[in-house]
């Protein structure tokens, strides 16, 4: 079901002491992340472009997030939800696709924290303000949803939705017409580790395994180890969430979502094995929460969880892919042009009251019944 | 002429020969046993899902998302509960796109009472079904209605959920749907599975035509200006058997199968009660926040000074299931003796 909390700018003035991150102290106690770490490399292995071009896209994912709850914060914006911690896998996801639209190329059924993925997949960050303010120039939503609730039919970006959960069974649909036709897409779905708790989730593994009518799926499972305030130690027996999908005779893998690297390497190989045998892969992946759940839960920066960012910031130093002034001009760069952005889009238009009835039904067929 | 089952069979057919139809799926949906109610046998684009409603709501989402179109069962609605929340977003998709992502499917599946079907065969939907923004839904009473229904249904870009009163499925219709053969028996020949082995079986299929009942247009089975039932599915029989027996009293009543659920047909019902002056409201979903509730409002909020008794709905009992036992069944969902009497009753008040 739906786990986000919207609270209006009123609502804002009793805001929750504390984060979710606060959580009791035997939860606390529990809380640690599985043992999948970065190799340390004496070279790295992705061309000097793409790093630089992986690095670029998660500082825009990451700049744009916090100029998002900037507008939160000042009273522009309802709620905020989104992606940062998720950058190092999220673009690496967006970079490995095959965009585009129709059944050739891949479908997305993402989660509300894509930010990364929809940024390597072209997101002009207009877009993500516009539908963070609610503006009637929202191309998602037109001011009717939540931030990280994109949509992109252009690039298969099915809508993205508050519940957790629903994306799993829906991808089902896209994967099946992929299978049906023999396409060269996939779908790919992502969810968070509290997500796979849901029924969906089982759903997803029972329809991508059928015998003889096995689904091209890259199944994603984006483990922040938190579901709003209550740890996944304390509501999971599972060592792994990837384990589950051994039993339906599925390709599993795990990989460090902090290590973008990694994260690209192993998507690689995996949706290079779905690609090839039109067969599914469930990808665990382990990633931080960097702001909290939302909002709702203050939307502070998480000082102990580790900063993918700043990790592959200070390797690409290490290693003279990036120098250090341009690091600090490029992010001053993108922080001006993004804060420009939200003052140019706060005079936009406002969604009016009559478009309540516009897309109802296609083509605004009639919907209102005092009008039948 | 064709029951219900066959009609709706020979509907998915054309639908998958002509209207681009790429997969009927569901439960026991594909060979060999076609359906629960065989209204799928047959078919080359059916198949058996997992025993999983919200994978085949949500696979049915997924399919319509890439244009595809799909028709997908749940085997009886009494099952459909645990999907509410993927209805919603069938239904709320193209709005919370702002209109870039329809959802042209089809969702089917059995309603209602009247086989002795016990708590889990006999839920009705249709109330719950109209809670549902977005979504189209209908409901046939006749086998030509069922199939005219379903090509418009195919055909619409929007979801429609098409509920089968069950008790249905099996009564022949009056009327011929276009390419059907005159002789039933030579039907069942041509595309009913034989019993027991059915491996080497193939239907023969009819020569069917387009023939398409808009989604939103209601019909009069039986015309009279002293009072106005308004009904659809099974209660529609119900309604005629009271218009007939009553009829033979002196008594005109007026008829109306609505057939679509919502958009439902304003036209009609307004015109036939400014004529009678009296309507009752006839379905056997459970009467508390019952659909025809809404009819009633709207009667009584642009009708009033046009009635000349209270407008009544007769409905479902407000009861947590359909008792197996005939007594239990007879008591909770409505009966003719209900109906007539309520009919009585309007034509005795007196403004």
């Amino acid at each position: 079901m739906a786990r986000t909390h919207a609270q209006g700018p009123q609502a804002r003035k009793a805001k929750p002491k504390g984060s979710p991150r606060r959580a009791s102290s035997a939860a606390k106690k529990k809380a640690s992340k599985p043992n999948i770490r970065s190799k340390k490399l004496s070279t790295l292995p992705l061309s000097t472009a793409l790093l630089r071009n992986i690095y670029e896209l998660m500082l825009k994912s990451r700049v744009l997030e916090e100029r998002l709850i900037k507008i939160y914060k000042v009273g522009d914006a309802y709620f905020w939800i989104g992606g940062p911690g998720e950058e190092a896998f999220g673009v690496p996801l967006g970079l490995l696709a095959k965009k585009g639209q129709g059944h050739q190329h891949d479908w997305f059924h993402l989660h509300y924290r894509a930010t990364p993925t929809l940024m390597a997949l072209g997101l002009d960050p207009a877009d993500a303000i516009r539908l963070i303010m609610n503006r009637a120039t929202d191309v998602s939503t037109g001011g009717r949803n939540f931030s990280g609730h994109y949509c992109y039919p252009q690039w298969n970006v099915a809508p993205i939705t508050s519940p957790i959960e629903v994306q799993y069974s829906i991808a089902i649909g896209t994967a099946w017409a992929q299978h049906r036709r023999k396409a060269k897409g996939i779908t790919i779905v992502s969810g968070g580790d509290a997500g796979s708790a849901e029924g969906d989730f089982a759903s997803c593994l029972i329809w991508a395994s059928r015998p003889g009518n096995e689904l091209p799926m890259l199944i994603t499972v984006q483990n922040n180890q938190w579901g709003i305030s209550t740890n996944y130690s304390t509501q999971h027996g599972e060592k792994y969430i990837a384990d589950r999908g051994k039993a339906f005779g599925m390709r599993t893998a795990m990989v460090n979502g902090n290590d973008p690297i990694e994260s690209y390497l192993k998507l690689q190989e995996e949706m290079s094995y779905i690609r090839k045998t039109g067969k599914p892969v469930l990808l665990e992946t382990f990633v931080s929460r960097l702001y909290g759940h939302s909002s709702a839960s203050g939307a502070n920066f998480a000082k102990n969880e580790e900063d993918c960012l700043r990790s592959f910031e200070e390797k690409l130093l290490k290693h003279g892919v990036l120098k250090s002034n341009e690091t600090d001009t490029l992010r001053a760069s993108l922080e001006e042009e993004y804060r420009l952005l939200a003052e140019k889009i706060r005079s936009e238009p406002l969604p009016t009251a009559e478009s309540i009835w516009e897309d109802v039904y296609v083509d605004n067929e009639n919907a209102d019944w005092r009008k039948f | 002429m064709a029951n219900m089952a066959q009609a709706i069979r020979m509907a998915l057919h054309y639908g998958e020969t002509h209207l681009g139809v790429t997969d009927v799926f569901g439960e026991d949906v594909g060979a060999p046993m076609g359906g629960v109610f065989t209204a799928t046998q047959g078919l080359k684009t059916a198949w058996n899902s997992p025993l999983d409603e919200r994978g085949i709501v949500g696979a049915a989402i997924g399919i319509a998302m890439t244009g595809d179109r799909c028709v997908a069962e749940i085997q009886f609605c009494d099952y459909i509960f645990n999907t509410i929340d993927l209805l919603k977003i069938a239904g709320n998709t193209l709005w919370c796109s702002k209109g870039q992502v329809p959802i042209p499917m089809v969702l089917m599946t059995p309603v209602g009472a009247g086989i002795f079907g016990s708590v889990y065969h006999s839920h009705s939907f249709d109330a719950w079904a109209t809670r549902l923004p977005g979504w189209k839904i209908v409901m046939p009473s006749t086998p030509a209605d069922a199939y005219g229904l379903m090509l418009s249904a195919i055909q619409d870009p929007n979801p429609v959920l098409f509920l089968k009163p069950k008790a249905l499925l099996r009564v022949r219709g009056e009327e011929l749907i276009p390419g059907e053969p005159k002789d039933d028996k030579e039907l069942k020949q041509m595309i009913d599975a034989p019993v027991g082995d059915r491996a080497q079986w193939k239907p023969r299929w009819p020569k069917l035509e387009e023939y398409r009942v808009p989604i939103g247009k209601a019909k009069i089975t039986r015309e009279g200006d002293q009072i106005t039932l308004v009904s659809y599915g099974r209660h529609v029989h119900t309604c005629n058997k009271v218009a007939d027996e009553l009829r033979e009293e002196g008594v005109r009543v007026e008829v109306i199968d609505l057939r679509s659920l919502y958009p439902y047909d304003w036209t009609c019902i307004k015109e036939s009660v400014k004529k009678t002056g009296r309507v009752i409201f006839v379905n056997e979903d459970t009467e508390v926040t019952n659909f025809a509730e809404h009819l009633n409002y709207r009667v009584v909020q642009e009708l009033f000074y046009e009635l000349m008794a209270r407008p009544r709905v007769i409905a479902g009992k407000n009861v947590p299931g359909i008792g197996l036992h005939p007594n239990l069944e007879e008591a909770s969902v409505p009966q003719v003796h209900e109906v007539k009497t309520a009919v009585r009753e309007a034509l005795e008040e007196v403004p």
